[in-house]
């Protein structure tokens, strides 16, 4: 019983077996969680650095807990405030850093691919916790761990994926997962935020109607407009793309029927969620947060017990 | 499997069963300060039949029964990882007395993680351990049973199994080579 790779670097190359072990073994991690003491000594002798070159709130304090709570030792590293401003490589920051004796690597950075390149140059175990466009792969598992909680399992389950599609490494991880599972998967959103090739790529429907895919879906995984990766203009302003895909509770009202709704976070409230809606019963965006934790308590968990074979 | 011999069959196994049952009737009755758990995920078959046998006759007594799961409280887990099992405590064992039930005891480091695990749950009175087979002199930390089924002398070639399936219910001891 493990993980067929040593890294986890994305969704796309991970088996459907260890994405079903993952999960498995996260509902475990979910009853430690619960206890008096949220403590296991598993990852005692383990040290794990988390480098994060962009910003982050949830995952970053999502991973450290996770670390903390396999009783793990960690470093932090934010690029700013690093040598990365006076010239340092990624690869010469990281080499250094595992000179110190680190174990695994848990990284985010702005540039795709960014993680893969790592994992050709150095023996740590490598978790990628966001890579520019690319992927998130820990996000989709505990996306998936969240929705299969609620409706019992993904197989079959409907789920549309809605916002700025072409700038979101939550939606291809996404993506990817949702199709491996079994479900059916909708994008939706404006055109010019849709790559017109992902039908055919990963045979999912699209749609620029909102309200259609409502109708037709369980689950709304709502993402955010990423204004920081677009350096042309997309959509003319934030108030007409709320005005055509914002979800307002009067919408939901109207469906007659109970959709679960998700976000990655951060939320814009206002622009792509109205509060009311952010803030509802059928919103389960804390109990992904919730599920983070358990679920990157899995991931890293199951990559050390390879640490003798890497060594 | 070389070399296989049967060392308790379906019947001896229960009467044994019954009177480690009784043993801790004896000594725990009416259990209102007593947790019995099982460890995952071979001990369970066994504490199982223990508690519906000591409610099937008591019939007025509650049990609190529960399931420990160790997985990651093993020290060998880098070499091979186990599928983590259901831990399942439905009572605080905080001041209460608690027997470990397990199928087999040998080396004590199933017992010594399952003792970590159940620390991690709150402060015991007291700690007992049941056992259902009692590999002697094969011990690898100071921990010994408080209540044994059977004792038999082994060698670190062989293995010790307890078969617990509808229609098949034995310990054998074979050759693991």
């Amino acid at each position: 019983m493990r993980l067929s790779s040593k890294h986890l670097l994305g969704i796309r190359d991970l088996p459907k077996e260890d994405i079903q072990l993952i999960l498995d073994t996260s509902i475990q991690f979910k009853e430690v969680l619960q206890r008096p003491i949220k403590k296991v000594p598993s990852l005692r002798d383990i040290t794990i650095v988390n480098l994060f070159f962009e910003n982050s709130t949830r995952t970053r304090i999502s991973f450290e807990l996770a670390e903390k709570r396999l009783s793990a030792d960690t470093i932090n590293f934010t690029s700013s405030g690093s040598s990365v401003s006076k010239g340092e490589t990624l690869l010469d920051t990281v080499n250094n850093i595992l000179s110190m004796k680190v174990d695994m690597v848990v990284m985010r950075h702005s540039a795709t691919g960014a993680p893969h390149f790592l994992a050709q140059h150095i023996p740590a175990a490598i978790i990628n916790a966001g890579d520019g466009i690319n992927e998130h792969p820990t996000q989709a598992l505990l996306d998936a761990l969240s929705i299969s909680e609620k409706l019992g399992g993904l197989q079959g389950k409907k789920v549309a994926i809605i916002g700025d599609i072409m700038h979101s490494r939550v939606a291809m991880s996404n993506m990817y997962l949702l199709k491996k599972m079994g479900a059916e998967v909708t994008i939706v959103g404006p055109p010019t935020l849709i790559p017109t090739y992902l039908k055919e790529s990963f045979d999912v429907n699209i749609t620029y109607n909102l309200q259609e895919a409502l109708e037709w879906c369980d689950v709304a995984n709502v993402l955010r407009i990423q204004l920081e990766r677009q350096n042309q203009v997309l959509f003319s302003s934030l108030r007409e793309y709320n005005r055509s895909f914002g979800i307002t509770r009067k919408m939901l009202d109207e469906l007659h029927k109970d959709i679960l709704i998700m976000h990655p976070g951060p939320i814009n409230r206002g622009v792509e969620l109205d509060s009311d809606v952010a803030d509802s019963k059928q919103s389960i965006i804390l109990n992904q947060v919730e599920n983070g934790v358990a679920v990157r308590m899995a991931v890293l968990y199951l990559l050390s017990g390879r640490k003798e074979s890497s060594t | 499997m070389s070399g296989m011999v049967t060392i308790m069959d379906e019947e001896q196994l229960k009467l044994t069963l019954k009177r480690l049952s009784h043993e801790l009737i004896e000594n725990h009755y009416p259990f209102n300060d007593t947790c019995i758990i099982g460890i995952q995920p071979r001990g369970i078959a066994i504490s199982d039949f223990i508690t519906s046998y000591i409610m099937q006759i008591n019939p007025g007594v509650k049990l609190n029964y529960g399931k420990l799961d160790i997985t990651f409280y093993r020290d060998d887990f880098r070499n091979q990882l186990h599928a983590p099992g259901i831990t399942e405590l439905p009572f605080q064992i905080e001041h209460k007395k608690v027997i470990l039930i397990d199928d087999v005891l040998y080396t004590g480091r199933t017992i010594r993680a399952a003792m970590d695990a159940l620390l991690d749950h709150g402060r015991a009175q007291k700690v007992e351990l049941c056992i259902l087979v009692d590999r002697k002199y094969s011990r690898e930390l100071p921990i010994q049973p408080d209540y044994v089924g059977k004792s038999i002398d082994s060698i670190i070639t062989q293995k010790v199994k307890v078969i617990w399936e509808e229609n098949e219910k034995r310990v054998i001891l074979y050759d693991a080579k």
